[in-house]
């Protein structure tokens, strides 16, 4: 895997002496679709953490697209590797207030067609622009959060136990749009302890009390 | 003018007031007891003190030293903001530019316009004035920084995660700092004269001022703290948010 768009070399945490990640060595092709599995607690997040940059590796290095993560500018890497929260927090007022800050953190005009045609993407009509954040449910909070980080294509989509706790019609629709964004040639890694989603993984990587158990 | 009659004796019997919050506390289990006789003690020793150095420093009448005594009150008011910081790193270093800016841009604007002269018994009360208010406003805008970044950490997290720079992510919690920073200067404006007599005008009116020219001094001194408390809320805000990001543009572990 020459052309690897992450090569993830020796990675370890360590945080107060106490270890959370060792030895984590894998590639991922891109376009691929790579699933990470554990039981809780076995740092499969901070894994994830690791690669959108929120967290920094104590040991080895993570090369991204052939250069080292740091010689990126932070934020330029972190627009293009992009990390959805397993309990995402939406901020401001309405669900437009959401769906602007990715244009507004670029500082373009607010696309309001691109808007309305995220939200059918995953189901949600054009008028939920205008709802408030404290009138949604919990799938529709997911969903608008997941469209705030694929309203501007990624090349890579870390998605963190996003579907735990959401009904099977929107499971469904959430899984349409990671296929989708699959078949544009977005990576995507995702953590979950999700069943089916499991079962349908390409690629499993199980991570046991931070170290690497099976490559599969 | 001087109809003051506050002698050591009528002070001494001002004290039976002190005594009555004393017993107050005491039998409302309060637990104020000593932090009251320290705060009697120390203002007592401290105001003492300040009088004997004004009175020197206004018969003196040199601008080294005025500049000198301005200096002091800076300090002691960035010190005392730095308190309120709750580990914010450099707050002493922030308060003390957010004080020493916001005392001096306001001070000079009013030497300028030629509101008040320059001769320590004008610029030495005021800077004080414009100090503490700073000092105050400054202190409840670390406050309100340490509580949302706390609060809304999660949120926070996700702008950076979004590829939000430092700025971007923290512009609603700064904005909101330095709103509450300002706040009760412009609530004390909204009802100075209504609910309020401020200490400087009622001091003048004390004095035997006529008390419309009292109120031209207070209207000064209002517009005054205005501008400072809002130069010193904004640059300490500005230079506090990015000490709560590391070098890697993450969150730092919160402190509480």
């Amino acid at each position: 895997m020459a052309d690897a768009i992450f090569d993830i070399q020796n990675v370890g945490l360590t945080v107060s002496r106490r270890t959370l990640l060792a030895n984590i060595s894998f590639k991922v092709a891109p376009g691929e679709f790579v699933t990470i599995s554990g039981p809780s607690g076995s740092g499969k997040s901070t894994l994830l953490l690791l690669l959108a940059t929120l967290l920094t590796p104590t040991e080895g290095q993570i090369i991204f697209s052939g250069q080292p993560q740091q010689e990126y500018e932070t934020t330029a890497y972190r627009r293009m590797v992009s990390y959805c929260y397993q309990q995402p927090s939406l901020f401001g007022e309405t669900v437009e207030d959401n769906l602007a800050f990715p244009f507004q953190i670029r500082q373009k005009p607010v696309n309001h067609d691109r808007m309305v045609k995220a939200l059918a993407d995953v189901n949600l009509p054009a008028d939920m622009l205008t709802k408030n954040i404290t009138e949604l449910s919990g799938g529709e909070k997911q969903r608008v959060a997941l469209i705030r980080n694929l309203i501007f294509t990624p090349k890579v989509l870390l998605l963190d136990e996003i579907t735990t706790g959401l009904d099977a019609a929107t499971k469904d629709t959430v899984h349409q749009v990671m296929a989708n964004f699959t078949k544009q040639g977005v990576t995507i890694i995702t953590v979950t302890h999700d069943e089916s989603e499991l079962a349908a993984a390409d690629r499993l990587i199980t991570i046991v009390d931070g170290r690497m158990e099976v490559t599969a | 003018m001087n109809h003051l009659i506050v002698t050591p004796t009528a002070l001494f019997f001002a004290v039976a007031l002190v005594t009555v919050a004393f017993f107050i506390s005491l039998k409302e289990k309060i637990g104020l007891e000593k932090d009251l006789v320290i705060g009697v003690i120390r203002a007592v020793i401290q105001l003492t003190i300040v009088g004997y150095v004004l009175t020197y420093i206004i018969s003196v009448n040199r601008a080294w030293l005025t500049l000198l005594m301005v200096a002091i009150i800076v300090f002691n008011a960035a010190w005392n903001a730095r308190g309120r910081a709750r580990g914010i790193p450099h707050a002493f270093v922030i308060s003390l530019l957010a004080i020493a800016v916001a005392t001096g841009v306001t001070i000079g604007l009013l030497v300028l316009a030629k509101a008040i002269a320059f001769v320590p018994s004008q610029i030495v009360p005021v800077s004080g004035m414009i100090a503490s208010n700073a000092m105050v406003a400054i202190g409840l805008a670390y406050r309100s920084l340490n509580s949302q970044f706390h609060d809304q950490r999660q949120g926070l997290l996700e702008r950076l995660a979004l590829g939000a720079t430092r700025y971007q992510t923290a512009i609603t919690v700064v904005r909101e700092a330095i709103r509450t920073g300002m706040s009760p200067t412009i609530d004390s404006a909204k009802t100075v004269g209504i609910v309020s007599l401020p200490g400087m005008m009622s001091g003048l009116i004390f004095a035997g001022v006529d008390p419309t020219k009292a109120i031209m001094y207070q209207i000064m001194v209002t517009f005054m703290l205005m501008a400072a408390t809002s130069i010193g809320s904004t640059i300490s805000c500005y230079l506090a948010y990015p000490q709560f990001f590391n070098g890697n543009m993450q969150l730092r572990t919160p402190h509480s």
